[in-house]
């Protein structure tokens, strides 16, 4: 079985982004650039479905500019097989990237799909979501646990209250939550050998897609700023501010 | 232009959240309805009939309802969904499981986290952990949305007096199956709608500390606890515990951080707080940037002085 992983290229966790002053976004001029954290997650998991015999291979996927080809080769360091780039210089919303990892599912038949579950940039959520509507899979989102048996998938969900377990029919799309699992490093030999990796390359009309954006921004701004607070000495004069300044107890 | 809320609910009431996105739909304009698909849900519809601005609730029964299954959900809403210009769910677990399904599923785009209704079509959302807002315009005529509740005032939840009417439900998916959950039951009140919030961070060190220290203050002060990223991947919280960019969101009267250092997406969950006290060693750590009030003291002293001074 083929397992399908999907990887955005974003800004560095790490990074304090700064908004640009004429409000048309944020500002990642050379700023450093990774791959998203919970896809992180989904690739480690993917390959460790191999490890354990489940699946025969892993495909990463990324679309967007040609610089995502970095994210794939670290993808393919960490373990997957091969990788695609759907190369596009568009914006990219993620109805327009659920269709375009559609049409990839169409072509390569995998038994499950892999997404991270929010790219930290958008913090949007919707993409795996998306793509399983559009594939119409089900879904186990939020995973916290991902069991491959006999056909179907067994998710564990971090929900509101705690968690719940789901079962899933094969072909699914899984999105994966922070302790999934813990990525492993990755090893200078394996980022050399990825350098030799399978790296194909599409584009959004060659897969008869319509990446147009449904989303307009017009405008994007700093968060209101809070004032800024004090030190205080001990705890009684913590506790008589709460009190008498703050009135909040 | 009508607008379908989504309730959240445990079949015999409704869910506050809800009551949050009411109020982001009243702000799009036009009349405000409510789904209540569930199972063994009357009850939670006859409450639903009662939230102020709501003027009709559809309710939809079935056992495949009942835990609020995406593939069943959908599909259910689905069948409604040409009848109305916006769809808005809690920006809940449940609500970010359901929407973007549903939008795909209506070739729509789809608005997380909104927090600001502007007009029929323009939205106010944060993105980068909260770092930036952005102000975005929908292109679709559909509009699907999830609702940031703490960016809304609950609507009431009495003096509505909607009709409710019974819908066809759907049939089960046969791709998917819910085979069971671990939902800490307590008396606590809910995170995302407490009033004061008493969280811990790494520094706890365990789970016996976290509960040795952090439990009774949360007691003394009837509020919520909540926990870092650190402290719920060392295992010293549960999940659900957790406040930040990818965990709860949480806008409370005040919200007391115990040995948290105040990473960028810890603050994302918490920094629209409205008084934040923040108690740590380090006197660099970054929780002090946001703090209102900043103890420099190690929590294991600090925390059991606070308690008795309460």
């Amino acid at each position: 079985m083929k397992v399908l992983v999907a990887v955005k290229r974003v800004v560095d966790y790490n990074v304090k982004v700064r908004v640009k002053s004429d409000g048309t976004g944020v500002d990642t001029a050379n700023v450093k650039m990774s791959m998203n954290p919970f896809d992180e997650i989904a690739i480690e998991e993917a390959v460790r479905l191999r490890e354990k015999g489940v699946v025969t291979e892993v495909v990463a996927v990324s679309c967007g500019v040609v610089q995502c080809q970095e994210t794939l080769r670290t993808a393919m360091a960490i373990g997957a097989d091969r990788a695609i780039l759907v190369e596009t210089l568009e914006e990219l919303q993620p109805l327009a990237v659920a269709k375009l990892l559609k049409a990839l599912v169409d072509k390569e038949q995998p038994g499950l799909v892999i997404l991270g579950k929010q790219a930290i940039d958008d913090d949007c959520n919707q993409t795996g979501q998306m793509l399983a509507a559009l594939a119409d899979m089900p879904q186990g989102t939020f995973a916290s646990k991902v069991e491959i048996v006999d056909g179907k998938a067994t998710i564990t969900r971090e929900v509101d209250g705690g968690s719940e377990s789901v079962s899933l029919t094969l072909p699914a799309v899984i999105t994966s939550d922070l302790r999934l699992n813990e990525p492993r490093y990755v090893t200078l030999p394996n980022i050399m050998k990825a350098k030799k990796k399978q790296l194909d390359i599409f584009t959004p009309e060659a897969l008869g897609v319509n990446v147009s954006p449904r989303i307009k921004t017009l405008k994007v701004v700093e968060p209101p700023k809070r004032s800024a607070g004090i030190k205080v000495p001990d705890v009684a004069t913590l506790v008589a501010k709460l009190k008498t300044e703050a009135k909040v107890i | 232009m009508t607008s379908l809320v989504i309730a959240e609910h445990d079949n015999a009431s409704i869910r506050g959240a809800t009551l949050n996105t009411v109020t982001a739909a009243a702000h799009c304009g036009g009349d405000v309805h409510v789904l209540v698909a569930g199972s063994g849900a009357g009850a939670a519809a006859a409450a639903a009939a009662q939230i102020a601005g709501v003027t009709k609730v559809l309710h939809a029964d079935n056992e495949c309802l009942a835990h609020g299954l995406a593939e069943n959900m959908t599909a259910q809403i689905l069948a409604v969904a040409a009848n109305y210009s916006h769809i808005l769910f809690p920006a809940t677990a449940s609500g970010k499981n359901v929407a973007p399904r549903l939008a795909a599923k209506l070739d729509v785009g789809q608005i997380s986290d909104v927090t600001k209704v502007e007009s029929a079509d323009t939205f106010e959302r944060p993105i980068y952990a909260g770092n930036a807002v952005a102000t975005v315009q929908s292109l679709d005529a559909t509009k699907v949305l999830t609702v940031r509740t703490t960016g809304f005032d609950p609507a009431a939840a009495t003096g509505g007096s909607a009709a409710v009417e019974t819908i066809a439900a759907v049939q089960a998916s046969a791709q998917s199956t819910y085979l069971g959950a671990e939902i800490a039951k307590n008396d606590r009140p809910e995170l995302t709608a407490a009033k004061v919030i008493v969280a811990g961070g790494r520094a706890l060190g365990s789970a016996e500390k976290f509960n040795e220290f952090m439990v009774p203050l949360a007691d003394k002060l009837g509020a919520a606890l909540g926990a870092s990223r650190a402290a719920v991947d060392a295992g010293y919280a549960p999940n659900d515990w957790q406040v930040g960019q990818t965990g709860k969101i949480v806008a409370p009267q005040l919200y007391i951080a115990c040995g948290i250092s105040g990473a960028i997406q810890h603050l994302a969950g918490m920094k629209d707080s409205k008084v934040i006290v923040a108690i740590n060693k380090d006197a660099e750590a970054p929780i002090f940037s946001v703090a209102d009030y900043g103890l420099e003291a190690d929590l294991f002293v600090a925390v059991p002085e606070l308690l008795a001074a309460l």
